[in-house]
């Protein structure tokens, strides 16, 4: 086991390495802090506006303009969080073996298990702390440009977290079986199935609808990082939910997917996918001819 | 015990068979040239060695450790054909980073000492990006020797190389075997095997059609003579015939003017063992 992590460690340090060299973090810093200006500029705009709003007495318009703009700053940092998990996995089997950068590490006695743990966890480290820093930031800026304090941040950003990690897995995966622009177009395009399909999930609350609330629920359970970025919405709001009345019904549709609250056992769900994902993507890779 | 044992190895990729029941030996500190047309299964045949390809039958052992277990590639060293490394990377942070890898506790004085066998002291902080593919090559065989591999598995180490660079890795390969390293070279560059190899394993079509000693493989032709007469090529004689051939040209009152013994060159002996197998597979 110690070797196995030894392994892995020298991999993710190599891996980061690579990233800061290359000036990757740069280069995200950079738009995030372009998107962070941006989003500031958006909420000081918006809450300028509601400020003669009173919702005639039914509506509490600070908590639905802050919880729906928290909320797609929310899918904003996810969407930056996966792309970043998506680009640091991608090429990271058949990839580097077509490029010729994985074989002279793979023949060393570290192992495969090693290598692709070493690689999941440098992926998983950045792209998590990325969308956690990202989170916190966006929730401050909502908080001194707009007034609006969230229900919850911590397991949001948690959650946020667990979403990426798990879409470093799936990315991870994909590179064994598929070459660069294949696995990074598929990755992608399962992560937009999955917030589709969270999309409908809202509708179908909406309109009372089993079939989509169904479909939505199912989804949560096959591509759980779609039921983690459900539930961190439903955090966000998860109040004034309680609370009822139109704004608690109109902040649980929330943006870009509807917020959801999961199962007690779903964070434990999660991990015991990733692990799944993890063996499915070790048994690949040792039959892997290279 | 020898530090590559191969017996019986057979590679199937779908209904196509790369190897065919492969045997061959590598001993300890030996020099084995492998030598074979594109596509005959060289680098198939490498690439099991150290790890990287399953074996569909067979046994493959490095210094007696099955191939591709942690301990057998704690035992090799490896130079793929196309290999790259890390392009931000500088020669030291490549060594550096097999280190670690290997577990080589040996620190800056095994880089210095390997950037120097490989001519590569003055480029210890340059980018793997800034270095031409010559040293890139020369950074691969120091990258492979990293950890004091018993054996040095290298796949056409000298494909990008131009004739200087060929040289050097020649020489390379002669120290590295003073050294104790048993070395399989898969190249084909035939005056390179001839030059250094102690044995060479001639493959074709996924089997071993010929192999032996160098000398052994080198055949005698005949006795060129150069008389009054012009030259002539006595076939089949060797070189202790040559004293009688000329004695009697002489009694014959004949005038010598030189003699040659001719033997068959490796590329000869190549031709011989893939080239026929080849017409025969044409006119078939």
């Amino acid at each position: 086991m110690s070797e196995l992590l030894t392994g892995a460690r020298i991999v993710a340090a190599h891996a980061l390495r690579e990233s800061l060299r290359r000036r990757v973090f740069f280069v995200v810093l950079g738009l995030t802090l372009a998107f962070g200006g941006l989003y500031a500029w958006g909420v000081h705009e918006l809450f300028s506006d509601i400020d003669e709003f009173n919702g005639n007495g039914f509506l509490d318009a600070e908590t639905l303009a802050g919880a729906t703009i928290l909320g797609l700053a929310m899918f904003g940092t996810l969407f930056l969080g996966v792309i970043l998990a998506v680009f640091l996995t991608l090429n990271a089997v058949r990839g580097d073996a077509e490029r010729g950068l994985l074989q002279p590490v793979i023949v060393r006695p570290l192992g495969r298990g090693a290598y692709l743990l070493g690689r999941w966890a440098a992926a998983a480290a950045v792209s998590a702390s990325y969308v956690v820093v990202v989170f916190f930031g966006g929730v401050l800026l909502t908080k001194l440009f707009g007034g609006y304090t969230p229900d919850s941040v911590i397991v949001p950003a948690l959650e946020l977290a667990g979403a990426v990690a798990i879409i470093s897995a799936l990315a991870l995966l994909g590179s064994i079986v598929l070459g660069t622009t294949a696995n990074g177009v598929a990755v992608l395009m399962v992560f937009g199935a999955g917030l589709l399909v969270g999309l409908l999930g809202s509708i179908g609350d909406a309109l009372d609808s089993g079939t989509l609330s169904d479909v939505a629920n199912v989804a949560s359970w096959v591509l759980p990082f779609e039921g983690l970025y459900r539930d961190a919405l439903f955090q966000l709001v998860s109040g004034a939910v309680s609370e009822g009345g139109v704004t608690g019904a109109l902040v649980q549709l929330g943006p870009l997917g509807g917020s959801h609250d999961n199962h007690a056992l779903f964070p434990l769900f999660c991990v015991g996918y990733a692990l799944v994902v993890g063996a499915l993507a070790l048994a690949a890779f040792r039959r892997r001819d290279l | 015990m020898s530090d590559l044992h191969v017996e019986g190895l057979v590679k199937r990729y779908g209904s196509h068979t790369a190897l065919h029941g492969v045997d061959l030996e590598v001993g300890e500190g030996e020099l084995v040239g492998l030598l074979g047309p594109n596509g005959a299964g060289k680098s198939t045949l490498t690439k099991i060695a150290c790890g990287l390809v399953r074996a569909t039958e067979g046994t493959v052992t490095v210094a007696g450790h099955p191939a591709g277990s942690r301990a057998a590639r704690a035992a090799q060293g490896y130079l793929a054909e196309l290999f790259r490394f890390p392009g931000w990377a500088t020669a030291d942070e490549v060594l550096v980073l097999h280190q670690q890898l290997t577990g080589s506790e040996k620190g800056a004085g095994e880089r210095a000492d390997l950037l120097g066998l490989v001519g590569l002291s003055d480029a210890r902080e340059r980018k793997v990006e800034e270095m031409s593919k010559g040293m890139q090559q020369r950074l691969g065989i120091a990258q492979a020797l990293v950890g004091e591999p018993r054996l040095l598995l290298l796949d056409e180490p000298t494909s990008a190389l131009d004739p200087a660079g060929r040289r050097t890795v020649r020489d390379l390969l002669v120290e590295v075997q003073g050294r104790g390293v048993a070395v399989m070279l898969n190249t084909h560059l035939l005056s390179e095997v001839e030059l250094v190899c102690d044995r060479v394993v001639i493959i074709d079509h996924g089997a071993v059609v010929t192999s032996g000693r160098t000398a052994e493989l080198v055949r005698p032709r005949g006795v060129e003579v150069e008389t009054a007469a012009g030259r002539r090529v006595i076939e089949g004689a060797g070189r202790a015939e040559a004293p009688r051939i000329v004695a009697e040209l002489v009694a014959a009152g004949e005038q010598v003017f030189g003699v040659q013994v001719l033997s068959s060159t490796l590329e000869d002996v190549y031709l011989d063992a893939v080239g026929e197998r080849e017409s025969t597979r044409s006119s078939g």
